[in-house]
């Protein structure tokens, strides 16, 4: 079991004929995720790697393939696009990848996902990798082992930092999920935190954020109240100066609010502990692990 | 993209709202000459990117040309808050009967634009929102059918439940605001205060815009509106360059792939007694050529006594990190020691290119930083 994703999973991705789409288009194969079909409007038509089909339209390849999930590596200006696109065909999972999305077309994509029911994950995110079931994006395969830990994250490389470190100490994890930096995104910390709880295989997991925002203070607050596995965390940006958009367009400290301290007293508020540097996150998850 | 007052002004009044006429001018004899056409009184209003304007003497009320020539002889070249002023902005002074806030933001829990309005204006919204939040009215706009007329009424209703007039006047500002703030892809739009004359006639008086960056590749008139002269020349290189740089003012240097990772390694600098000399992402699909800029821009800085490259790959191929790295040091005179920790996508092809060279490898994100302020001699500085 894994969140989000099952053996049913089967996949096209726009922009497989992309540079990057393309790259990790041939990452997740690799891995064995099913990729069915790719869709570049204008090569209908051709093959990626002498195998998977190529569309103009992602109703095609719904019909001709049936795929329900669609990983999106379509630049900013078509992004919001290619999502209307992927859900009015009927796939009910996306993972937009893609960095750069204006935030005022993601405020009109929501309510389009929300009426068909359609789970988003994204913008500007890594997407998922489940070990052993499929790989949704551009988390390096490499490092990651099956296992029982559940992983949620707003950044990207760090999370494979903590991935890494998490598979060298010899735990796998079910599901590894970057939810994406930006102030608008479909799935969020909450919704993670939620799944990885209902998750039968799921027995502990890992919270990352990062300044911007209040999503880590409602986790927080969730999960005193509702969950009874083993959750630790990390903060990132406590150096991060105010009103300085730090890559991300979601992190940044804006009014005085959305502080790495603030973040971190809420977590620790609600018995959740905190790691001061990335390579502590492990131990301390073992240490409330064991208990 | 934060821009000016007077430049917010120009897009709310393209919108329709109902907003003073006003000039901005860089010198006094064309602050005298702008004051003369609008007839006093004036204000003279300083355009700097930060709030808190009028507290620190940049926002005049001018009834004579004396005081227009003496008060722009003033704030023009005044400091606020480490902000230089270069441009005022000549508006004429109205009478202030009333005073509103209207706001509008992007919301990260519903997902939507929040409108918030209160009969509290004029003055900091935070601080009304710290200490009477219940005299901030808010409602999130559906993107499907915009503020509806009779959800604008009610928030106009609710600022002066006694005028239908003076509601009337609101609720048209906050629609007028709302397709404004889609219109030009803001993040923040605010009027502040919106007031009344005392013959009931309202104005945006002040007003504030952020404008989404993400959206710049369509709004080719933005760049324009950009000033340049108030952005750190390494943050405006860099933004020139493609990268993601915010300057600090430590000595470590930092280039690392990925915002969360650029912020847990400055994080990591400080946790072991150093001071990040910046925030770099060097962002994915990373090229040499990227990895020469920001290389460029980090040594800019004279502060800077050793450069730690810290890379994980996923979407940027250590690869490409390597060539970057080896291509910027073979043009550049470098003499400031570099640490380089690759792991990730293609770690191995990367680190048989570094092999050759004197740079110093690290295999963990902690031995990278330690051996940076080992090296760099930066510990507790």
């Amino acid at each position: 079991m894994a969140i989000f994703v099952d053996d049913n999973t089967k996949v096209v991705v726009q922009g497989i004929t992309g540079r990057d789409g393309g790259f990790h288009s041939s990452q997740m194969l690799e891995y064995g995720t099913k990729i069915l079909a790719g869709v570049t409007p204008g090569r209908g038509g051709q093959k990626f790697e002498d195998k998977v089909p190529v569309y103009n339209t992602v109703k095609e390849a719904v019909e001709e393939h049936g795929v329900n999930t669609s990983v999106i590596f379509v630049p900013p200006f078509g992004a919001a696009g290619a999502i209307y696109e992927a859900a009015d065909a009927g796939c009910k999972l996306i993972v937009c990848i893609t960095e750069g999305v204006p935030t005022c077309d993601m405020v009109k994509v929501m309510p389009y996902l929300e009426e068909r029911g359609v789970r988003l994950i994204g913008p500007n995110c890594p997407g998922l990798l489940a070990p052993g079931i499929a790989k949704l994006g551009i988390l390096p395969a490499s490092i990651v082992k099956e296992g029982n830990v559940g992983l949620v994250s707003r950044s990207g490389t760090l999370t494979y930092e903590v991935v890494y470190q998490l598979t060298a100490a010899g735990l796998g994890q079910t599901t590894c999920l970057g939810i994406g930096g930006d102030p608008v995104i479909g799935t969020t910390f909450m919704d993670a935190i939620q799944a990885f709880n209902e998750d039968p295989k799921t027995e502990a997991f890992v919270m990352i954020g990062e300044i911007g925002g209040d999503a880590e203070e409602q986790a927080a607050a969730w999960l005193k109240d509702n969950c009874n596995k083993p959750v630790v965390s990390f903060i990132a940006g406590q150096t991060a100066p105010p009103g300085k958009r730090m890559g991300h367009a979601g992190a940044i400290v804006s009014g005085g609010t959305g502080t790495a301290a603030e973040k971190k007293a809420a977590l620790g508020e609600a018995g959740i502990p905190v790691a001061d540097r990335p390579k502590d996150i492990v131990p301390l998850l073992q240490e409330i692990w064991n208990k | 993209m934060n821009i000016h007052e007077y430049q917010a002004k120009e897009i709310f009044s393209s919108f329709g709202l109902p907003v003073p006429g006003g000039t901005a001018v860089q010198t006094v004899a064309d602050a005298v000459a702008e004051a003369e056409k609008y007839g006093l009184p004036v204000m003279v209003k300083s355009q700097v990117l930060t709030g808190g304007r009028g507290k620190a003497g940049g926002v005049k009320f001018c009834a004579t040309m004396d005081e227009v020539r003496t008060n722009a002889e003033n704030i023009l070249g005044m400091d606020i808050k480490g902000h230089t002023v270069r441009t005022v902005l000549i508006t004429p002074a109205v009478d202030i009967a009333s005073e509103y806030y209207v706001g509008m933001l992007i919301d990260r829990n519903t997902k939507r634009v929040l409108l918030m309005a209160s009969a509290e204006g004029g003055v900091e919204i935070e601080q009304v929102a710290k200490d009477t939040p219940e005299l901030i009215f808010k409602h999130a706009i559906d993107p499907r059918y915009g503020l509806l007329d009779h959800e604008a009424m009610d928030m106009g209703m609710r600022l002066c439940p006694d005028d239908i007039k003076k509601a009337r006047q609101l609720a048209a500002a906050m629609q007028k605001l709302y397709t404004a703030f889609i219109g030009s892809d803001a993040s923040l739009a605010e009027i502040n205060p919106f007031i009344f004359t005392p013959e009931g006639q309202g104005h945006a008086i002040d007003a504030k815009v952020n404008l989404d960056d993400n959206a710049m590749f369509r709004h080719a008139d933005w760049e324009g509106m950009r000033d340049l002269e108030a952005e750190d020349p390494s943050e405006r290189t860099a933004r020139e360059a493609g990268l993601s740089f915010v300057k600090l003012s430590g000595n470590v240097g930092c280039l690392v792939n990925g915002a969360g990772l650029a912020m847990a390694t400055m994080d990591l600098v400080k946790y072991y007694g150093g001071q990040p000399a910046n925030f770099l992402d060097i962002g994915g699909s990373s090229n040499p050529e990227k990895v020469v800029n920001a290389l460029k821009i980090i040594l800019s800085d004279e502060e800077v006594k050793v450069i730690l490259f810290n890379i994980f790959g996923g979407i940027t191929r250590c690869d490409d990190v390597a060539k970057g790295i080896i291509a910027a040091t073979e043009q550049m005179d470098i003499n400031v020691p570099i640490v380089v920790r690759l792991t990730g996508t293609n770690e191995e092809e990367g680190r048989s290119l570094l092999a050759s060279t004197d740079l110093h490898p690290a295999a963990t994100m902690d031995e990278a930083v330690e051996k940076a302020i080992e090296l760099g001699n930066v510990s507790g500085s």
